[in-house]
């Protein structure tokens, strides 16, 4: 190789990264919360609301899980204003983001739900538990500790896709890491260093995860 | 001023369509074989060769596929070798596909039995005869449901190449867009045509998925 890697460059720009690294993790924060929440709904409402709601629900997943992030993201950021919403980029991106991970956490949430044995929502029911107790106390709680690896990984999945939201200037790292590069010229050395800080935080989150997965779900054994 | 009609955004539309196809096959086919090499080096006991796949895994797994896809856009070039669009777009895609089946193989090859293994070694058969004549055809019939599931994410990853300037579908949809200025429009073909390549893909991989839990 006749080009040598010059990382020193690279230096002066840290605090751009920074912030773009701590978009990042907000923007992967809110929107897992937001997501699993919007999942839950989906799934509760699939499984246990009435058929219409389900079909609706079911046509959101697919649609969803059968079109790339970038092109949502699209039609969210510039399709959606000619319809009449006008979104910033930011809102845009939580909203992308939140919109995509609903739609497979329903569907992780909704096989969590599926395989909860029937006798145990009829023993809740039997010892008169109103529908809500049923399902946020025997269903909810055994569907999310059957499919909290499944979740797991899908959470860190959707944070490596969120790179994509630098395509319409929201500044997460992706975004930083461009800034950088058309400034200084160093492509390759900056974005193997944001590659490399993407699969610290893959690898941190994945371990934080399995802790948070312990904890919570150490009483239930 | 050129005015474009919705028959010729749609007739745009499906010709990228095409590159977004081509890429896809490639992408898969290539990082197929890939793949394969990656699960033998992975399961061949051999240290080595287990530490560096378990790397390259992680790496491809663990970073953004767009972050790929620029590393190969900007590092090739610096070997001075002249990068175009569809090239680093053909190669990120088929490494970070690679990564996925070989890991997703792994998996089927891990869940027969070790019976099978010891029985087949006490017949003297070498490793690649093993895997050639005994654990590969069993593992690939559960490999086929989650190998398409994943195919419909390399069609949804090929969205990604319009980013390093390849044209396909994506690209051509903000093309249009900045051509035509109706983005609602555009984007909701552009979504369309991709559900439509990729709803069949999904659809049969769930009807094989069910199959195989009756037949078990």
């Amino acid at each position: 190789m006749l080009y040598k890697l010059q990382f020193g460059d690279l230096l002066p720009y840290w605090d751009v990264l920074l912030q773009g690294l701590i978009f990042t993790i907000v923007l992967t924060l809110v929107s897992t919360v937001a997501g699993i929440a919007l999942g839950t709904a989906g799934a509760s409402a699939r499984t246990f609301g009435p058929p219409w709601l389900g079909r609706a629900v079911a046509v959101y997943v697919e649609l969803i899980r059968n079109t790339p992030f970038i092109v949502q993201l699209f039609f969210i950021f510039f399709g959606l204003p000619a319809a009449g919403v006008k979104l910033s980029e930011t809102t845009a991106a939580f909203l992308a983001m939140t919109i995509n991970l609903g739609a497979y956490s329903t569907e992780i949430i909704r096989a969590g739900i599926e395989a909860v044995p029937k006798g145990h929502v009829e023993a809740g029911v039997s010892l008169a538990m109103t529908k809500w107790e049923v399902l946020r106390y025997i269903i909810l709680k055994q569907a999310f500790q059957k499919i909290y690896p499944a979740l797991s990984s899908q959470i860190i999945i959707v944070m490596l896709g969120s790179a994509v939201v630098s395509q319409i200037s929201a500044q997460d790292l992706t975004y930083a890491a461009n800034f950088v590069a058309s400034r200084n010229f160093r492509n390759f050395e900056v974005y193997l260093l944001a590659a490399l800080i993407y699969l610290l935080l893959a690898i941190i989150t994945r371990a934080l995860l399995r802790g948070l997965g312990k904890i919570l779900f150490k009483a239930a054994r | 001023m050129l005015q474009f009609s919705f028959w010729d955004i749609l007739s745009n539309l499906l010709i990228a369509t095409q590159w977004t196809i081509i890429l896809s096959l490639i992408a898969f086919v290539c990082g197929g074989i890939v793949g394969l090499i990656l699960l033998f080096m992975r399961t061949s006991q051999v240290r080595s060769l287990e530490w560096f796949t378990k790397i390259y895994i992680e790496f491809f797994q663990g970073t953004p596929l767009l972050m790929q896809l620029f590393l190969f856009f900007f590092g090739i070039a610096l070997f001075g070798i002249e990068v175009s669009p569809w090239m680093a777009a053909t190669m990120g895609l088929t490494f970070w596909t690679s990564a996925f089946l070989a890991e997703i193989w792994r998996g089927c090859v891990e869940s027969i039995p070790r019976g099978q293994w010891e029985a087949s070694s006490s017949v003297a058969l070498s490793y690649i005869e093993q895997m050639r004549y005994v654990i590969l055809p069993q593992a690939s019939r559960i490999a086929i449901a989650p190998t398409v599931g994943f195919s419909v994410q390399v069609v949804k990853g090929t969205a990604l190449a319009s980013i390093i300037g390849f044209v396909e579908l994506t690209k051509a949809g903000t093309m249009l867009n900045n051509a035509t200025f109706r983005p609602f429009l555009v984007y909701s073909l552009v979504a369309l045509i991709y559900f439509c390549l990729c709803f069949p893909l999904s659809w049969c991989a769930k009807k094989i998925e069910g199959r195989l839990n009756v037949t078990r």
